[in-house]
């Protein structure tokens, strides 16, 4: 028997994967058996497929193809480093979600739990299936099974409307995406039939097909990812999904779709990029990521705030890729694999710290059946675990020095600081400046971060009940710790991952930056020269928390350390109940007042004279005023005209067919 | 790294936590003679640090451990920006461990650690000082990291060692860009240390507080620290603009009579500063919060224009 090859190894965890999911069919009901038995055993699959690609880094791509299918038509599959990068992310990103899954599910109203593991582990099956698609057939059959079975998950409490709509509106415009990138592969394969991904690395097609192709994916894939303006579904299916799903879907689904982007315009579309490809991405990315964390900063809903972040992330994402692009069109390729790489590690890390945060955002719903932020507060007395793993994600999330976001941001502004080099005589001063809204969109998702930290779980709890709110069970604590060790080892240990992903990066541009990495040592991050920029994220964190035992003990030595307790000061305010506190929309009032264009905002504020004094505030989206709203009437009145044809009489649709052939047969005279 | 370095290294941090407190003093005083008071003494911080080390911590009933810890947190951050920003000598061990861009990071890191602290108990001025002094650093944020690229294109580096060393050694050549980041980031720095004309570091006026506000319910030795940490922050911020824009007198090797001279040209610069500063506290009123966005938009607008004048007319230098 040959040796298993690590693509082998793969499709043995897409197996596994499908039997586990199987094996909850013969118990649909038993919950212990299903959460405590399939769903750890579906993190193990996990953790080893994350290994697995961990361990294939660096090697050359393996390809298999599979009889199934259609008769004429067999899956072509392949790993390159690629799929390994993105493999590794969804292995240990869904160890730690599955973990946290088998203390998670409860027994509900809704599907029953032996469906929900069928769906949960179709759903990682799937995904795993794309990253290893490598003809077109293969791609889309994946795709549309990821899209199936996190629809089933969304909508998993469907016994509420708005969890059927939101799971309804996700369905759409994943179709929407899933033609134009169908219609994107079909212009690539230029009219050969072939939809191997080989014959459409081989195309050389005109300027013209080549920007159709790859607008066309641009628009599929922004559709999965929630590029600014088909991401209406994004924080109407989070919310609605149950936790550990919104985790899955925003930690990794949504980076399969930036997969997707990234092998269509650097890997199949690789030998002919045009210049303003880089621009519209780049200009879709900020449009986005300022978008996102503007609207996550109004929200009042947890998981909504969390999801307008994920929004903003996948704009960060968009803007390093078009970077990227715009490098590498000018024969840049070392700036090119800069932006490419902060893509990349931007990838990783937001797959743990956005994973974190919604599992932590699960357990407080589990804690307190309470979504919205205006009811919650001071959970970190009685939930401290939690608490303390969701300030891991705030910071991570936040990009601030010493966990992972903050790495990617700061690949992302060197990267940017070298576009004054473009050989364009506007493009090298635009793109510079527009690093400005990088930071800003840094600096407003801190404003968000802190918020969504603060009111949930700082100050004076909001209700009686939060009180006896209990902290997350082992289960969910294991899954939770685990995905903020990988916030922190991205954070503090850049280098020996960036040599890791660099193969990736060497694949798709032909250079990375390892080569240079390595004579400054593991502990020091300097892309291209020690001279130009380091970060040193260790010794960072070393003087941090060395002055900060020292000061603690010093302190305490040459003075005291006594406490008194006594009741808050707040200046001698007598009334300091939980209603003093600010609320969510009372916080996040500074934004709605500076942006105030940029929302589309109904408000009700109380004037002295009213009997019953009522504060309201509703923020909406400008986009479904603008675009789908009219999208829908349109469709609607053109459905009505349609109708107007069924009279619903026998006779009018004999007539019809008569006047048809009589037409016809004018037409078709010889 | 050499032991030298090492020791030059631990003496700017020392000179640091030294000097922070009696650059808030000498301001104090300046303000005072400005405003026609009688000053207060040049030590008067080390006194009240003093005093409030030596009281005990009033503790709020609803403080989570997440408050007992901010302060030291910040501490720390703060005495990691003056290991890295280079005050005396370019020749620091510490340097290579962030560059400016992690510099703004590590001022972000204290300010999202403060705002927590300040919403933790509860009441209503400490989330109503949170908030505000996110929304400060969001919009200064921007604008801080135009002047940053600005100085940066220049130097073609990001690290501040060798962003100072390139324009303390060069032909004295005047760039107008810098000029423009010059002023662009002392508008930053007003706002960020909370001075006026964004908040007023003197005020007990409740609605007008940001950092203020914030820091109500601290008491004791973590009151001490927060307050310690502000002067560091102030002195960092200084010594960073001194650096970039006035960058003569800083010794480049690591020698004890480099250092010798540099001590007192920084403190005779320092002094100045401070006194300018003093100077601009006293002419200026506090402007309404929602004014605060038309202040730093204005000094984003110059550091954008700093950095076009960069790019468009100095390319050749």
């Amino acid at each position: 028997m040959p040796p298993l090859l690590p693509i082998d190894l793969l499709l043995i965890a897409v197996a596994a994967w499908l039997l586990i999911g199987l094996a909850g069919l013969a118990a649909p009901g038993n919950l212990r058996y299903i959460s405590k038995r399939l769903f750890p055993l579906g993190a193990l699959v996990g953790l080893a497929l994350g290994a697995t690609a961990l361990n294939f880094l660096g090697s050359g791509p393996q390809v298999a193809v599979l009889a199934i299918g259609l008769p004429d038509l067999p899956f072509h599959l392949r790993l390159d480093n690629l799929t390994a990068v993105f493999a590794l992310l969804l292995g240990f990103a869904s160890a730690g979600i599955s973990v946290y899954a088998a203390g998670y599910f409860r027994k509900g109203q809704g599907t029953a739990p032996g469906l929900l593991c069928l769906e949960y582990h179709f759903f990682l099956a799937s995904m795993l299936m794309v990253l290893m698609a490598d003809d077109a057939y293969a791609f889309m059959v994946a795709w549309e099974s990821m899209a199936l079975s996190s629809f089933f998950l969304v909508t998993t409490d469907h016994k509420h409307a708005e969890i059927r709509s939101a799971g309804y509106l996700y369905l759409l415009i994943a179709h929407v995406g899933a033609i134009a990138i169908l219609l994107s592969f079909g212009v690539m394969t230029s009219g050969t039939g072939d939809y191997s991904f080989a014959n459409m690395r081989e195309q050389h097609l005109s300027p013209f097909w080549a920007s159709s192709a790859y607008l066309l994916a641009l628009l599929g894939f922004g559709a999965k990812a929630g590029l600014v303006p088909v991401h209406v579904w994004l924080p109407e299916a989070h919310p609605a999904a149950p936790s550990p799903v919104s985790a899955l879907m925003s930690g990794v689904m949504l980076k399969t779709a930036i997969y997707g982007l990234m092998r269509v315009s650097f890997d199949l579309l690789g030998s002919q990029p045009l210049w303003w490809w880089g621009v519209v991405a780049m200009a879709v990315g900020l449009v986005t990521a300022l978008f996102g964390v503007l609207y996550s900063t109004v929200q009042s809903d947890m998981k909504r705030l969390l999801a307008y972040s994920s929004i903003e992330n996948i704009g960060l994402l968009a803007v390093g890729i078009g970077l990227a692009l715009l490098f590498r069109s000018y024969k840049m390729p070392v700036l090119a694999a800069l932006a490419l790489t902060a893509v990349l590690y931007h990838c990783l890390a937001h797959a743990g710290f956005k994973s974190l945060l919604f599992l932590c955002t699960g357990s407080v719903l589990h804690a307190t059946k309470e979504r919205s932020l205006g009811k919650l507060g001071g959970l970190i007395h009685p939930m401290p675990w939690v608490a303390w793993l969701a300030l891991v994600g705030v910071i991570a999330s936040t990009g601030l020095p010493p966990l992972s976001g903050f790495v990617s941001e700061w690949l992302l502004l060197q990267a940017f600081l070298f576009s004054p080099g473009l050989p364009h005589s506007w493009l090298n001063m635009v793109v510079p400046v527009s690093a400005a809204v990088v930071a800003l969109v840094a600096a407003l998702a801190g404003f968000a971060m802190v918020k969504f930290f603060g009111i949930i779980f700082l100050g004076q709890a909001r209700e009686e009940a939060l009180k006896d709110a209990h902290d997350a069970g082992p289960w969910e604590r294991v899954g939770l710790v685990w995905l903020a060790g990988l916030s922190l080892a991205l954070g503090v240990l850049p280098s020996t991952i960036i040599s890791l992903i660099d193969a990736a990066t060497r694949q798709l541009l032909g250079t990375g930056l390892a080569d240079r990495m390595k004579e400054n040592g593991w502990w020091m991050l300097a892309p291209i020269s020690p001279e130009r920029a380091s970060y040193q994220p260790l010794i960072f964190l070393a003087v941090i928390t060395a002055s900060l035992l020292l000061g603690r003990q010093l302190v305490r030595r040459l003075y005291h350390g006594r406490v008194r307790r006594s009741p808050a000061w707040d200046c001698g305010y007598v009334f300091q109940g939980p209603r003093a506190q600010d609320t969510a929309e009372g916080f996040s009032q500074p934004i709605r007042r500076i942006f105030e264009t940029l929302f589309r905002m109904q408000s009700h504020i109380p004037t002295i004279r009213d009997e019953r004094p009522y504060y309201s505030v509703k923020v909406e989206d400008h986009f479904w005023h603008w675009l789908y709203l009219p999208l829908a009437r349109l469709v609607t009145a053109f459905s009505h005209l349609v109708a107007r044809l069924q009279g619903g009489r026998i006779a009018i649709y004999l007539l019809y067919s008569f006047v048809t052939l009589i037409f016809l047969l004018l037409v078709a005279r010889p | 790294m050499n032991i030298f370095g090492l020791v030059g290294q631990i003496f700017a941090i020392a000179l640091a936590l030294f000097l922070a407190p009696l650059l808030t003093g000498w301001v104090n005083q300046c303000r005072a003679w400005f405003q026609n008071r009688s000053a207060p003494p040049l030590m008067q911080p080390y006194y009240t640090l003093h005093k409030l080390f030596l009281k005990d911590v009033v503790l709020a009933h609803g403080a989570s451990p997440l408050f007992r810890f901010a302060p030291f947190v910040v501490f720390g951050c703060m005495i990691l920006a003056c290991a890295i920003v280079p005050t005396l000598s370019t020749d620091l061990p510490f340097a290579p461990a962030a560059d400016m861009l992690a510099l703004v990071g590590v001022f972000g890191l204290a300010r999202i650690f403060i705002s927590l602290a300040a919403m933790d108990i509860g009441t209503s001025f400490g989330s109503l000082g949170g908030r505000r002094e996110m929304l400060v650093g969001f919009l200064a944020e921007p604008a801080l990291l135009m002047v940053i690229f600005t100085t940066a294109l220049i130097c073609q580096s990001t690290s501040v060692a060798t962003i100072v060393e390139t324009l303390a050694h060069r032909d004295f050549i005047i760039y107008p860009s810098l000029a423009f980041a010059g002023i662009a980031f002392s508008f930053v720095s007003l706002a960020e240390n909370a001075r006026v004309p964004v908040d007023n570091p003197a005020t007990h006026l409740e609605l007008t507080m940001i950092h203020e506000a914030m820091i109500l319910e601290y008491s004791g030795r973590h009151l001490a620290l927060v307050e310690w940490a502000a002067s560091l922050k102030l002195y960092a911020y200084s010594c960073l603009g001194l650096a970039l824009f006035m960058p003569w007198g800083i010794a480049s090797g690591a020698s004890i009579l480099g250092l010798a001279a540099a001590l007192p040209i920084l403190m005779a610069k320092l002094a100045v500063g401070g006194f300018l500063l003093a100077g601009i506290e006293s002419v200026n009123a506090k402007l309404r919060i929602f004014r605060a966005p038309e202040f730093l938009g204005t000094a984003f607008l110059l550091a954008v224009l700093g950095l076009l004048v960069r790019l468009l007319l100095e390319t050749r230098v």
